[in-house]
């Protein structure tokens, strides 16, 4: 069920015509809220989008190793991850709220389950593109094992690995909207409140476009690490 | 974990409405993908054929990834009120993304000497799309058809909130249906999201072309 979400905001009655009569946006509402409602749900969303992401690129990173490394167990981390990124966002919610209850922990161990698939395909496809014969050349000029995999395989996968980074952090970006059905944080709280208060259009407009502006900048400020991490690599076609 | 047992048991004394509400899930699933289907197929083939319209592509499938469901569900409520067209409108530009921008660069990457020999031959712009491009690029098409599907039938379970009705409707119903109805809602749509995905990669290993060896 719908929690109750945040403060509950005065938006008929005291506000101005434009509140009272639902506008399409009303400015002066957004300037009121801003410092009570939008930015504090704006940077509980920052937090779980980043939570969720670390945790799931650690994750799927060690996935990825032994994936990597024992090619036999591939196919069912592959499966498993893929499993998990099918389950409907608001069904998996649910199925977690018996074991881990209302809490921010339901909600991030969803959220990571959503960046698994994505991350872990990336990051081993891209191990796998790196050619054998450079491998050889690194182990034949004296690299150990480790040398190897640390200084020429990872380098080289890194474009492959951090174009899956993007599309997992605005991914999580968007789905942590859902989480507001579970505790009353990040962005999707506002639009909760709204839609319960005869669809306040305001705040589900002001709100929306604030996860779509944040998905875009993050998504921007990951390509800049792409060119600061990867400079090798020529930009000009989308990852 | 009682809510587990509870949530079998009661699987087991409702199915009727389970299944009912399974139907509509589908129903409304089924609509959004087909409509998808309709609209960005055609637009993706051919743009990936032409070799033109690459920022198209890749910006459908950068926008439509930063577009939450709720978001464009709860926009949709603001728009047209709630009922069928707000969660058909909010399921169909979902389901676009992925298929028009796989279709787009499976076409896009055919080899191209084999496209121009089938041109060689005589062949008309449509016929090499529709045999010689189509064909080989269907697996990525039809792993784009499966992400939209996925997506489709997890946003469907949000709609209810927009009276789109299906499993999604018991699930933010827990005042009639309990704790027992929700999770087995949600293991219900679990299941069938599950069963599509792995209904389409089916589909898509059996376009897959056979590897046959070169003598």
């Amino acid at each position: 069920m719908i929690v109750a979400a945040g403060p509950v905001i005065p938006n008929f009655g005291t506000g101005s015509s434009c509140e009272v009569n639902n506008g399409w946006f009303c400015t002066d509402w957004v300037r009121q809220h801003w410092s009570d409602t939008l930015q504090p749900a704006l940077i509980q969303h920052i937090e779980l989008t980043v939570i969720a992401v670390s945790i799931g690129f650690v994750i799927a990173f060690a996935l990825a190793l032994a994936g990597f490394r024992y090619r036999l167990l591939d196919p069912p981390i592959g499966f498993v991850s893929d499993f998990l990124y099918t389950i409907p966002s608001l069904a998996l919610f649910q199925i977690l709220l018996p074991i881990t209850g209302i809490s921010v922990t339901t909600v991030e161990i969803a959220l990571v389950s959503y960046t698994l698939l994505i991350l872990y395909r990336n990051m081993i496809e891209g191990l796998r593109a790196v050619p054998a014969e450079i491998v050889d050349v690194a182990r034949g000029s004296g690299f150990t094992r480790i040398q190897t995999f640390t200084r020429v395989e990872l380098p080289l996968a890194l474009p492959t690995i951090l174009a899956g980074l993007r599309i997992a952090t605005v991914s999580t970006v968007s789905i942590a909207t859902v989480a507001s059905f579970v505790v009353a944080k990040g962005l999707g709280a506002p639009i909760f409140t709204a839609l319960g208060q005869d669809v306040f259009k305001t705040e589900i407009f002001m709100a929306g476009g604030m996860v779509v502006a944040l998905a875009l900048v993050a998504d921007g400020l990951l390509v800049l690490l792409q060119r600061a991490l990867t400079p090798w690599v020529r930009f000009g076609r989308s990852a | 974990m009682n809510t587990f047992v509870d949530a079998f048991r009661f699987i087991g004394d409702n199915p009727h409405l389970l299944l009912v509400k399974t139907a509509e899930h589908l129903e409304l699933s089924g609509a959004a993908l087909g409509i998808g289907l309709l609209l960005s197929l055609p637009i993706g083939l051919w743009l990936g054929h032409l070799h033109r319209g690459l920022f198209l592509a890749a910006s459908v499938s950068n926008v439509g990834r930063a577009l939450p469901s709720l978001v464009l569900i709860a926009f949709g409520i603001t728009v047209f009120g709630i009922g069928f067209w707000n969660n058909t409108v909010a399921l169909v530009v979902l389901a676009v993304p992925p298929i028009l921008t796989n279709a787009y660069f499976a076409v896009d990457a055919v080899d191209r000497d084999v496209v121009d020999a089938a041109r060689g031959m005589g062949m008309t712009e449509l016929g090499v799309l529709m045999r010689i491009e189509l064909p080989l690029a269907l697996p990525l098409v039809f792993a784009g058809i499966r992400i939209s599907a996925i997506f489709v039938i997890a946003t469907a379970t949000i709609a209810a909130i927009a009276g789109g009705g299906g499993l999604g409707a018991i699930i933010v119903n827990r005042a009639s249906y309990g704790d027992a109805g929700v999770l087995a809602a949600s293991l219900c749509v679990s299941a069938l999201a599950f069963l599509a995905a792995m209904l389409l990669s089916l589909v898509k290993k059996a376009a897959s072309p056979r590897q046959t060896p070169v003598p």
